[in-house]
């Protein structure tokens, strides 16, 4: 293999990792604090893609109209996520994890029909906004300007994410809950706004997510289940709940997954499913998480 | 616990006399139904063993049902296999994969369990979709032969029946011996065992209960009973498709028991009949299925988490209290 192709791999990897690590993040984060695997977390994403296009569709002529429509999206997902917090899903938190678990699952059933209802089952795409159509050549391969800018981005939301984690007070409420929520709440902590908030944070980096995606992949149904069972692998071999697990548990998925194609080009989903079942295997908490207590 | 009269009553049997008679009324329909609800169910009662009775929440146990159907489906279309044979081949080759996941599964607690339980379905899946020359990748395996069954027209009192019919009375034949056998399990010292493990595995072990030991026995058992199930509903089916091993397979088998209510033996029994034959009266009218059943889930969750046995256990025991409003359990 030249260096050239391994290379080009490699970038395509990174870009299926920065976008899983966008979603992966939200997954992770609320599960740190909430202690519950949101499958709905796919399908927010899914949602994010839909209401993105819509908004470029209703201001069609405007070329730049990608901009806007991203940032409504993920605003429109994050109040929803604010809706589902505040109205249902917190009357389940006293119940048994099982029952938290299926009502995200409930969610995905409904919403995911509810997308089919408002959209229908056609592809749908939203072409790349004309500031970023270019590309550009580093060591001879061609990357999208596109993709260069989701990296950016992503990284920015990395680093922004561990400052406010690492920096902050509420960074602190929520490392804090990640390791004893109880215990937090007993020192006086509201933990009911707490959970609100990551949850509705969560839900606006789906709904970013989902946007983002939109030039770069073709908006179908079935997106949001394949998505969060990508973003599972994710951050069960980064670590569930740990951010900077979720972002190496990304990269790894990445790679394997770019260059799994190159050596068993059938066995591709086998070889992230067989990875992930190692980690959980020798390594349950995952590359850099912490065993729950 | 004492056993009241309605504990004494073999509900097995009376319900396999009872759904014996279905082929009677004379509908094609009804037959299918029934069917497909006599073997779901099976798959449901063989999750409970887990769900129920250990607490272990599977996100994976399609992979054992889809197993089974494979293994079966092979033998039959490819060498020819006596159906009986086959059938059992179904339920070990589960069994066996089973046991090979469940030792590394049950090392695991809560949702690193449910992850690593729904990993290895993946891979089984993974395969299976992409081995074209073994299972047919995507294209599945089809048509599997129906059992030749027409020595059954021999029996007097049962000649003149469709082969789906005869199919139905093996089905449910077979059905009701696992479904028996699995509430034996359930009620022997291992099931009790296996309770007090889910109510508190650390005093379990303390009082040298090998804990991880039970709960891989249960693993394989539930595995086995749910490759028979699987190995039916391949020769029911006509085919058999990777789907069967996917994971919203294993969502759905997880909500027929919730649905029914999981801390009743006969609840995912309760609860397969009612999402079947919801399933067929709504695909009628429409498509949109999942919403509907997102729907019931939700209801469920808030409403009556107790699933549809506890809700009129509740009821039953209110009315018996005179309305007195007290509560089940308490």
């Amino acid at each position: 293999m030249e260096l050239q192709f391994i290379f080009s791999q490699f970038l395509s990897g990174l870009t299926t990792a920065i976008f899983l690590f966008l979603i992966a993040s939200g997954l992770s984060l609320v599960f740190g604090v909430l202690r519950v695997l949101n499958f709905a977390h796919g399908t927010f994403y899914m949602l994010g893609a839909y209401i993105a296009w819509q908004v470029v569709h209703w201001l069609s002529p405007s070329k730049e109209a990608f901009w806007p429509a991203a940032l409504l999206a993920a605003g429109a997902i994050a109040v929803l996520g604010l809706l589902v917090e505040r109205l249902m899903f917190r009357y389940l938190y006293d119940k048994e994890e099982l029952y938290q678990l299926l009502f995200t699952y409930a969610l995905v059933l409904i919403l995911g029909d509810a997308a089919k209802i408002v959209w229908g089952t056609e592809q749908l795409s939203v072409t790349r906004p004309p500031v970023l159509e270019g590309s550009l050549r580093v060591m001879g391969t061609l990357i999208p300007e596109y993709n260069l800018f989701v990296m950016i981005l992503g990284s920015a939301i990395a680093v922004g994410f561990w400052v406010i984690l690492t920096r902050t007070g509420v960074g602190r409420m929520i490392r804090a809950a990640a390791m004893d929520r109880e215990m937090l709440g007993a020192l006086g902590a509201n933990v009911g706004w707490l959970y609100t908030g990551v949850f509705v944070v969560s839900s606006f980096l789906a709904g970013l997510s989902g946007a983002l995606v939109t030039p770069i992949k073709a908006i179908v149904p079935g997106m949001d289940v394949e998505i969060i069972v990508e973003a599972f692998i994710v951050v069960v071999i980064g670590g569930l709940g740990s951010f900077w697990g979720t972002f190496l548990g990304a990269l790894i998925y990445g790679q394997v997954l770019s260059f799994g194609i190159l050596i068993f080009p059938r066995f591709s989903i086998f070889s992230v499913f067989a990875l992930m079942a190692v980690i959980l295997i020798v390594r349950p908490w995952g590359l850099l998480g912490r065993p729950l207590r | 616990m004492s056993r009241s009269l309605f504990d004494r009553i073999p509900w097995v049997l009376v319900i396999f006399i009872i759904a014996l008679g279905i082929p009677w009324l004379g509908s094609k329909y009804y037959t299918f139904l029934a069917t497909q609800i006599a073997i779901l169910s099976l798959f449901a009662v063989s999750y409970n063993l887990l769900l129920g009775s250990a607490g272990l929440v599977s996100f994976g146990h399609a992979a054992y049902f889809g197993l089974g159907s494979y293994a079966c489906g092979l033998l039959m279309k490819e060498l020819g296999v006596p159906f009986l044979i086959a059938l059992a081949a179904g339920g070990l080759m589960a069994a066996a994969f089973a046991a090979g996941f469940g030792f590394f599964c049950v090392r695991l607690t809560k949702i690193y369990f449910s992850m690593l339980t729904l990993a290895f379905a993946q891979i089984v899946w993974a395969i299976c979709f992409q081995w074209n020359e073994l299972t047919g990748g995507d294209q599945g395996i089809s048509p599997i032969p129906y059992p030749g069954l027409n020595w059954l027209s021999s029996v007097p009192g049962l000649d003149g029946f469709r082969v789906g019919d005869y199919f139905y009375f093996v089905a449910l034949a077979v059905v009701a011996l696992c479904i028996a056998a699995l509430h034996r399990i359930s009620v022997s010292p291992f099931g009790r065992m296996l309770m007090t493990i889910r109510e508190n595995p650390e005093r379990a072990s303390f009082i040298g209960v090998n804990v991880r030991a039970y709960e891989l026995a249960a693993f394989i058992v539930a595995g086995g009973f749910a490759g028979i199930a699987g190995a039916l509903f391949g020769i029911f089916n006509r085919g058999v498709f990777a789907d069967f091993l996917y994971w919203p397979k294993s969502a759905e088998v997880l909500i027929m028991t919730i649905l029914g209510g999981m801390n009743y033996f006969w609840g995912p029994v309760v609860g397969t009949g009612m999402l079947v034959v919801l399933n067929q009266q709504i695909t009628a009218y429409t498509e949109y299925w999942p919403l509907v059943l997102g729907t019931i889930l939700l209801v469920l969750l808030f409403a009556f988490p107790g699933g549809l046995l506890g809700a009129l256990h509740a009821g039953w025991t209110r009315l018996r209290s005179g309305g007195r409003g007290v509560r089940p359990g308490a």
